[in-house]
């Protein structure tokens, strides 16, 4: 299950691989981008939703400078996430971390994802053979992945 | 005295809702024809004693009338007359009274449009179950969200609406078009009710049920779109769609609805998928509720939601009340609904719908478990998540590839079977257009993969759709000798249900190129320039010239100028803003957008220097986001197209009759609508 | 209509019905802080000039006040702003409970959150003074380090210079007493027992 799990998040492209690189000198087109990629990684304190990157909040605008700053000065961008986090909690980011129980936000769709077309190819297959056979039970919608209930 | 009569009326409605539904459930029990004509009336009542208190609302509005308790909360002597009166569904209460006028409205329709109707018992099942739902939303205007409350003594001024929703127009369209596409989706659940109470579960009641589905469909779709717009052109970070749980709120629905309107397809050609296009009507209005709950009870924070009290408790019990209500019902009816169909083969429309039903689920699934999880996590582990656009992106965008994809193959399989000289005719030319757009768009330095994928995928769909318009209208110039435009004309005429389908695939098409477009290609600089000093992005030089400031009756003004070159030359003037409303001490900006086809100039101003020296500006270049709201116009007209009513209506009033859908290729599997059994005294003996 | 189709139907509807309920009890605009049992992010920060001088003694405008010099005594950590409205209902009774632990190892500061220091001046001005310094944070750095989402927000930090609580809104004279002595006693009893 956890090496499944892994295979998934791999190729998701969550399972981030060490830090690349992080001891290079970053020149300031480079530093902008990376303070982009991780300022809309974290969510706005003040503003519900949004992240420091797109809101015009002062507060945000404050972070967002935190952030290239520490990036200037060569800490990674795991790092300077995990900076926000020792701060303000796991809250912060916009998207959770994949591991231990939030993994289930990324398995779950999958899950239900591999289940429907499961039962999809079970139906379809039984409903081509099935032809002349005038009863035959319910088939299966895949109430599994049904989202109301 | 406009209190008074406001909150008489709704009183008035909610026992009138409550006596309609008995007397619609007693009178088609005991079959008498009396109680059910009081319950239509009932249904009519209420549509005009909701109608006099919105009225009154908007008159207590209008006239500044502090003393209600709405108007206190939301007025305010300075506001305009236009937000004042949009103000109406600015808050809580009022949009909650909106809602209830919408909601009988949508009743006193279904009564009307339906009045006589073959469907026999159904109809006032479903009238029974509108009023219900009604009933519970003039109890709230009654109970937790009066908004005829008295206030005294009477304050001299209010605070006016929130100031994101006095900042634009568009606030005057997004929420009465979401409120008639979510309070729409009450109506095809009150047909699944019905059809699950009376035991008419054939095939008669789907198609009134779809019809009114797609109406709904529609207006969400537009509402959805015209949200885009509104949080594009008010809340200046230059997006559209940001994930937030009420614009999950309002997708979710929307999601469930499009895999109705594909599922009851296969339902009406082969029988199939009873339960589950059920299910699906269901699943719609209970994320419709959800979504209202969502927004009305402070349960996740949000951008745009009301915090409230006790009203999140009353929207529980309700969820509840319908999931617990629909499964037994369901449950009770499933030995009914058995499938009756086959399939031919593997290789067929049915299953493309089958596979479009299956990643609509998941979408859903993936994005209410999204918008849920926070809760969830909570609840498990005690520790607070956030879960936002980066875990929605990550997770849908390939689910908006496949559906892109989909939405190609559908149309170019026929029904049934397709034999192997058919598949190369059909498949060939947009397989074509989809390797070519992949290599250009790899050529013109693309790199992204899902944006390469999106454009093949988009070359793909579009020949596929666009060729079912061109050969079908090929044919008829054969056939006929008409011109090509009558002949598309007359095509799109002869089914409107189809070729509509296929108009609103075209504006989804265009809506995911110019999403993939402008999110791949996007550009962003942020700078603090001082007067006469340029910023230079993409094409453009954007020059601060000056601020300016400017004291409004309800609000406080400050503007920069701003000049647009390409290459030297002037060819634009720009005004971003930031509009200080009274009692927020954040700031509301006005972005300043220069739409062109190709693209977007969109500047916003972040903060200021106060003695005018410096402005700090965020521009962004955002390629095709005009395409967007045009897409999203075409995915509207489609649904128009398919649900206009059809000149060679056969009934009288009813709704329910249409075309059955490709007659040249086939006949339907399902009987027609009007072999089905009248119940006697319903419908039409009750006109008599 | 059997009994294991209602226990299904009971099976789905239950849990979302209570996930949803267990929302409604939930502040979803509080953020929890992990600040709290960790030691408490060091900074070296300005002390703003006081219109009425009242800051007096306890550092003189312009002195850097370090956090780590202040070890062995009890630190509140006040985030305010002028433009905050709360700040004015909690003025009073921090002003007054920092003149009532004058000079018993407990030591108030206060930390302007996105204001000026003209506009800071005029508040306290206003308000009538303050009993104990306020420090200039420029670029929230700080705030940021104490992950402050708003103010006012008051931090109590130990004699060890860990972070004992945080307080989100605005504190009274109870509050303030209430969590000042717990971490006297709490401190107090760790020095008799070593």
């Amino acid at each position: 299950m956890t090496r499944a799990a892994l295979l998934v998040l791999l190729a998701l492209g969550l399972a981030a691989p060490g830090p690349v690189g992080a001891q290079a000198p970053r020149d300031e087109a480079e530093l902008d981008a990376l303070t982009r990629k991780v300022a809309s990684q974290l969510r706005c304190p003040v503003c519900q939703g949004e992240s420091i990157q797109d809101s015009p909040s002062e507060l945000a605008q404050d972070m967002k400078a935190v952030v290239r700053e520490q990036l200037a000065a060569g800490r990674t961008p795991e790092e300077v996430k995990a900076y926000f986090v020792s701060k303000y909690g796991e809250w912060i980011l916009l998207e959770p971390e994949a591991h231990g129980f939030n993994l289930a936000l990324y398995l779950l769709p999958i899950v239900a994802f591999v289940g429907g077309a499961a039962t999809i190819a079970v139906a379809v297959r039984r409903w081509t053979r099935r032809g002349s056979l005038a009863e035959s039970p319910v088939p299966g919608a895949p109430s599994d992945t049904d989202p109301g209930t | 005295m406009t209190r008074i009569i406001g909150y008489t009326a709704t009183a008035v409605a909610l026992a009138l809702a409550v006596y309609g539904a008995a007397a619609a459930v007693v009178g088609v029990r005991g079959r008498r024809s009396d109680l059910l004509r009081s319950s239509e009336l009932a249904a009519y009542a209420i549509f005009a004693l909701l109608t006099v208190a919105n009225l009154a609302m908007v008159y207590a509005l209008v006239t500044r009338d502090f003393s209600v308790s709405y108007v206190a909360q939301v007025g305010s002597r300075a506001t305009p007359l236009f937000f004042t009166v949009i103000s109406l569904w600015s808050a809580l209460e009022g949009s909650i009274l909106f809602w209830g006028w919408v909601l009988s409205a949508y009743t006193a329709a279904v009564v009307y449009l339906h009045r006589g109707s073959e469907l026999g018992p159904l109809v006032p099942y479903a009238n029974a179950t509108m009023l219900g739902v009604g009933a519970f939303f003039y109890l709230l205007l009654v109970g937790p969200a009066n908004p005829f409350g008295l206030v005294w003594p009477v304050p001299a001024d209010g605070p006016g609406p929130n100031p994101l929703l006095q900042n634009h127009p568009l606030m005057a369209v997004h929420p009465p078009l979401l409120y008639l596409g979510y309070v729409g989706m009450t109506v095809p659940f009150a047909f699944a009710v019905g059809a699950l109470l009376s035991g008419r579960l054939d095939d008669a009641w789907i198609r009134s049920t779809r019809r009114w589905t797609v109406c709904a469909w529609v207006f969400l779709s537009l509402a959805i779109v015209a949200g885009m717009w509104w949080s594009y052109e008010v809340l200046g970070w230059g997006g559209y769609w940001a994930w937030d749980p009420v614009e999950n709120a309002s997708f979710m629905p929307w999601l469930t609805a499009t895999a109705f309107l594909h599922s009851v397809m296969v339902q009406e050609r082969r029988g199939m998928l009873k339960v589950w296009s059920l299910s699906l009507i269901i699943a719609t209005f209970l994320l419709t509720i959800l979504g209202t709950f969502l927004t009305r009870s402070g349960v996740l924070s949000s951008v745009h939601a009301f915090a409230q009290g006790t009203i999140g408790y009353y929207f529980l019990a309700f969820i509840a009340l319908v999931l617990l209500f629909s499964l037994v019902l369901l449950a009770g009816r499933s030995g009914e609904l058995k499938s009756e169909g086959t399939l031919d083969a593997v290789v067929s429309r049915e299953t493309v719908f089958l596979i479009n039903n299956l990643v609509l689920s998941a979408f859903t699934f993936t994005v209410l478990l999204g918008t849920l999880f926070p809760l969830v996590a909570e609840a498990v582990r005690g520790v607070k998540v956030s879960v936002g656009a980066p875990f929605f992106n990550r997770m849908t965008v390939p689910l908006c590839a496949a559906l892109l994809f989909l939405l190609g193959v559908g149309p170019a399989l026929p029904w049934r079977r397709a034999s192997r000289e058919e598949l190369r005719r059909k498949f060939v030319p947009p397989f074509v257009a989809m390797v070519v757009a992949g290599i250009a768009s790899v050529l013109v330095g693309v790199r992204a993969p899902y944006a390469v994928l999106t454009f093949a995928f988009a070359a793909f769909a579009l020949v596929a759709n666009v060729r079912e318009f061109t050969i079908g209208a090929a044919a008829r110039m054969r056939a006929h000798g008409e011109g090509p435009l009558v002949a598309l004309f007359r095509l799109v005429g002869s089914n409107r249900r189809r070729y509509g389908g296929y108009v609103a695939h075209l504006g989804v098409i265009v809506m995911a190129v110019a999403v993939a477009g402008s999110s791949t290609f996007k550009r962003e600089r942020e700078a603090t320039l001082s007067r006469g000093e340029v910023l230079e992005i993409g094409r453009y030089q954007v020059r601060f010239d000056r601020l300016w400031a400017q004291d409004e009756a309800h609000r406080f003004v400050v503007g920069a100028d701003v000049t647009v070159l390409t290459n030297g030359r002037a060819v634009g003037r720009l005004d971003p803003r930031l509009n200080f409303y009274g009692g927020t001490d954040q700031p509301i900006a006005t972005p300043a957008v220069r739409s062109r086809p190709r693209e977007d100039l969109y500047i916003n101003l972040m903060a200021f220097e106060r003695d005018g020296s410096s402005a700090t500006l965020r521009v962004l270049v955002e390629p095709l986001v005009m395409w967007i709201w045009v897409g999203g116009g075409i995915l509207g007209l489609g649904g128009l197209v398919a649900v206009w009513p059809s000149r060679r209506r056969r009934g009288r009033a009813s709704a329910s009759f249409e075309r059955p859908a490709e007659p040249a290729v086939e006949a339907p599997a399902a009987p027609p609508a009007n072999v089905a059994v009248r119940f006697g005294i319903a419908g039409g003996g009750a006109q008599a | 209509m059997n009994w294991r189709r209602s226990l299904g139907a009971a099976v789905v509807v239950v849990p979302i019905v209570v996930l949803l309920g267990y929302g409604l009890t939930r502040d979803p605009r509080a953020i929890p802080s992990p600040l709290p049992g960790r030691p408490a992010p060091e900074f070296a920060l300005a002390v703003m000039e006081d219109p009425v001088g009242s800051g007096q003694g306890r550092g003189a405008a312009g002195d850097t006040i370090r956090l780590s010099e202040l070890r062995g005594n009890v630190v509140v950590i006040n985030f305010w702003a002028s433009w905050c409205l709360a700040c004015r209902d909690e003025h009073a009774a921090l002003s007054a409970t920092a003149r009532a632990y004058e000079g018993r190892g407990v030591r108030f500061f206060g930390i302007l959150y996105k204001d000026s220091p003209e506009q800071a001046r005029a508040w306290i001005d206003e308000m009538g003074g303050q009993s104990y310094p306020t420090l200039l944070d420029p670029g929230s750095r700080t705030a940021i380090d104490f992950g402050v989402y708003g103010v006012p927000e008051t931090f109590f930090i130990g004699p060890d210079g860990r972070v004992e609580y945080k307080h989100v809104g605005p504190v009274n004279e109870r509050i303030l007493v209430d969590r000042i002595e717990a971490i006297l006693a709490a401190s107090g009893s760790r020095e008799e027992t070593p």
